[in-house]
């Protein structure tokens, strides 16, 4: 009866594991259901940090307008038509960050290009003081507007960019233009002066005209930029990361025949060494490496290199309960126990040290993965995950295969 | 059964070579930095149909940036190229790639990594929070573990060597990668850090078992034998799951040396390093060190 029911369970495992496969096969029916997540660093790629210059932002806005910026950039991103473009807001130490991860784009320059182009777009004030003048910032900037247009001058017949603001931005314009009157205000864009008009009067509604001194083209690029999104604050580009897809698909390859020698190693010296129990825990460390690559894929997580190796290095160590309770199984059998009993006992008193021996190494990739960013939470969270799966499955499952498997010589 | 006590003295002198020869290694040749510490760019790329001159490689470096601090390496292996230099700006990055694929028409990158000082310093700001986490939530670890007291060893003992075969594990790899920077321009970066903070947490455990297969006989075995065979018969007790366990850890590594790919060569090869030397060091060197630790404060 007992027997029957241990059939039934490694069936339902076993059953689930093919399932697992087709699913984590990287064509047919899994693939389009949900595809592979794979990392930039092997699909190839651009990852590109932004160092974001809050300085001149009240601290109760910062938020606001690290959202504006993410969703400008994204707008310009799309323009590229790369698939699924990242932009994402980070924070490292107290620096603010924008990362934009591109796969698969070809033209890297041309995207980092456009990125870093965006108009930034401030109004300063003028004091003039004998020759010198000097630039007053104020709290207009690109992040009010919110459209612009070309329109022609009625007297002069030049282009020039229109711009409305949304109302927080009319009321500031308000203010800064009533206190101006008939002074200068200067117009920056991207942190070069573009004109510096003299105010008339009063301006309320919420609307201004640069004019500048733009050919038609350039006036029309200006307003485009302005409507894809002015950058609500300053960026620098600090740190790139650009992969070829050539290099890649050579790493994932590469990996991926290293897994597969490294797990053809694994069982070869199991069963070798353990024979017929090597030859259970070698079908166990199977359905482990299935079910967990399963569990990456249904969870969404992205797989990076790194993850990948992560991954290869616990397929070493799933093994290793099953190590532990066989030596311990010996131990049984030379107190006398029964093959049996001592298979069974060496499982039961086995697993306070398959416990222990998973303990630290689980504190290491618990603290990479909090403490740490990129590269290397990739590789602790793959190396959590395996090491927390294969210490169940390499148990569970080895010992399923055994008691169905080995009843019979007793 | 082996006797691995009796032969202590051998397998604690060559660990002590190791460790030696490691600490002066780090000493006199010092660690060499990679980019994701100091800030800084590197190219890599391939030049197919011809071979390239390293000289004539290093002169375009030279004429169109303008600098002399880089260098340009080959790997023979794959045929690639790899570029150190200092921060490229956008503009220097396109014109150096534009001159070298006027030059080659075979020319073509494989990746650029262009890291900002900034944030190198919150790179290593961040391995260094983590490898403080790390040491702390192992010795917590290892608290916990000898939490009992035993006699005739106090817990505090095991604790003490635990520790130490931790710093002999961690050491003996980061030697050679001190080695490997001084004779093979081999730089650290944080997947170094990582990969030495994975030896911390392998080292530690296999050394627990048999600390605690010691306590365990200890128990049961005092009125039959004395101290020292009892660590040795423990220690043989463990050996071979030691090293069984590690082995299969070992033949992935080596797989991943081998057959993975050439970015996370000494990550692996520190791993590799790293968890050869925590085998031993939890076979050969722990229980060598409670026998002769107990036989010195027993005078």
């Amino acid at each position: 009866m007992l027997m029957k029911k241990d059939a039934i369970y490694l069936s339902i495992i076993i059953l689930v594991a093919v399932l697992a496969g087709f699913f984590i096969y990287p064509s047919g029916f899994g693939n389009q259901y949900l595809p592979w997540k794979l990392g930039l660093d092997l699909v190839g790629g651009t990852h590109l940090v932004y160092k974001v210059d809050l300085s001149s932002v009240e601290p109760q806005n910062q938020g606001s307008v690290l959202n504006g910026l993410r969703d400008v950039i994204e707008k310009r991103v799309n323009l590229f038509g790369v698939s699924e473009p990242q932009v994402f807001i980070a924070k490292s130490g107290d620096e603010n960050q924008l990362v934009v991860e591109l796969a698969g784009i070809k033209d890297v320059n041309a995207a980092i290009k456009t990125i870093g182009e965006t108009p930034y777009l401030e109004f300063k004030e003028v004091i003039q003081n004998g020759d010198k003048i000097e630039y007053i910032p104020t709290n207009l900037n690109g992040r009010y507007v919110t459209g612009a247009k070309i329109e022609f001058n009625q007297t002069t017949g030049k282009p020039q960019v229109a711009i409305s603001f949304n109302d927080e931005g009319a009321k500031i314009f308000e203010e800064l233009t009533a206190r101006n009157i008939g002074k200068p205000l200067a117009i920056f864009l991207d942190n070069n002066l573009i004109e510096m008009p003299v105010v008339q009067e009063k301006i309320s509604g919420g609307n201004a005209v640069i004019s500048g001194k733009f050919t038609l083209d350039e006036a029309k690029l200006l307003a485009n930029r302005f409507n894809a999104g002015a950058l609500p604050a300053p960026i620098t580009l600090i740190d790139q990361f650009v992969v070829s897809s050539f290099l890649g698909s050579d790493s994932l390859k590469k990996s991926m025949f290293a897994g597969l020698i490294g797990t053809l190693a694994v069982i070869l010296f199991m069963i070798i060494y353990y024979r017929k129990y090597g030859i259970f825990s070698s079908l166990a460390l199977l359905i482990y490496i299935v079910l967990t690559l399963a569990i990456f894929k249904l969870f969404g997580v992205t797989m990076t290199l790194a993850g990948i190796a992560g991954f290869i290095i616990t397929i070493g160590m799933a093994v290793d309960a099953n190590i532990l309770i066989f030596e311990r199984t010996k131990e049984e059998l030379k107190r006398g126990l029964s093959q049996m009993a001592a298979v069974l006992e060496g499982f039961r008193r086995a697993w306070p040290s398959i416990r222990d021996s998973n303990i630290s190494t689980m504190i290491t990739a618990l603290i990479l993965y909090t403490f740490t960013s990129s590269f290397v939470r990739g590789f602790a969270l793959t190396l959590l995950i395996g090491v927390i799966v294969s210490m169940f499955s390499a148990i569970t499952t080895t010992r399923l295969f055994l008691k169905v498997f080995s009843k019979n010589n007793k | 059964m082996l006797n691995i006590i009796g032969k202590k003295n051998i397998f604690l002198s060559f660990s002590a070579i190791l460790v030696l020869a490691s600490i002066l290694a780090i000493v006199f040749f010092g660690l060499k930095q990679g980019i994701d510490f100091l800030g800084g760019s590197l190219l890599k790329f391939s030049i197919k149909d011809t071979k390239a001159e390293i000289s004539d490689l290093e002169n375009i470096f030279k004429q169109t940036l303008g600098i002399s601090d880089f260098k340009v390496i080959y790997d023979s292996q794959n045929n690639y190229y790899f570029v150190r230099l200092p921060h490229l700006s956008q503009s220097d990055y396109e014109k150096v790639v534009s001159e070298l694929k006027n030059k080659y028409s075979s020319f073509e990158e494989l990746s650029f990594q262009s890291i900002g000082p900034s944030v190198g310093q919150e790179l290593r700001k961040k391995s260094l929070t983590a490898i403080a986490f790390v040491l702390l939530g192992i010795s917590l670890y290892i608290a916990f573990a000898f939490r009992k007291v035993f006699q005739p060893v106090s817990s505090w003992k095991y604790g003490f060597i635990t520790l130490i075969t931790l710093f002999h594990d961690v050491i003996i790899p980061t030697g050679f990668l001190a080695y490997l920077g001084k004779y093979h321009g081999i730089e650290i970066d944080s997947n170094f850090i990582v990969a030495l903070l994975v030896v911390m947490g392998f080292s530690v455990h296999d050394t627990i078992v048999v600390f605690d297969r010691i306590r365990e006989n200890l128990l049961t075995l005092r009125s039959k034998m004395d101290f020292e065979q009892i660590v040795n018969q423990s220690v043989n007790q463990t050996l071979v799951r030691s090293i069984n366990t590690s082995l299969t850890l070992i033949f992935v590594l080596i797989a991943l040396y081998i057959w993975g790919p050439l970015s996370l060569k000494y990550f692996i090869l520190t791993l590799l390093i790293g968890v050869t030397a925590g085998t031993y060091s939890s076979i050969f060197v722990a229980s060598p060190l409670l026998v002769v630790w107990q036989k010195i404060s027993k005078k």
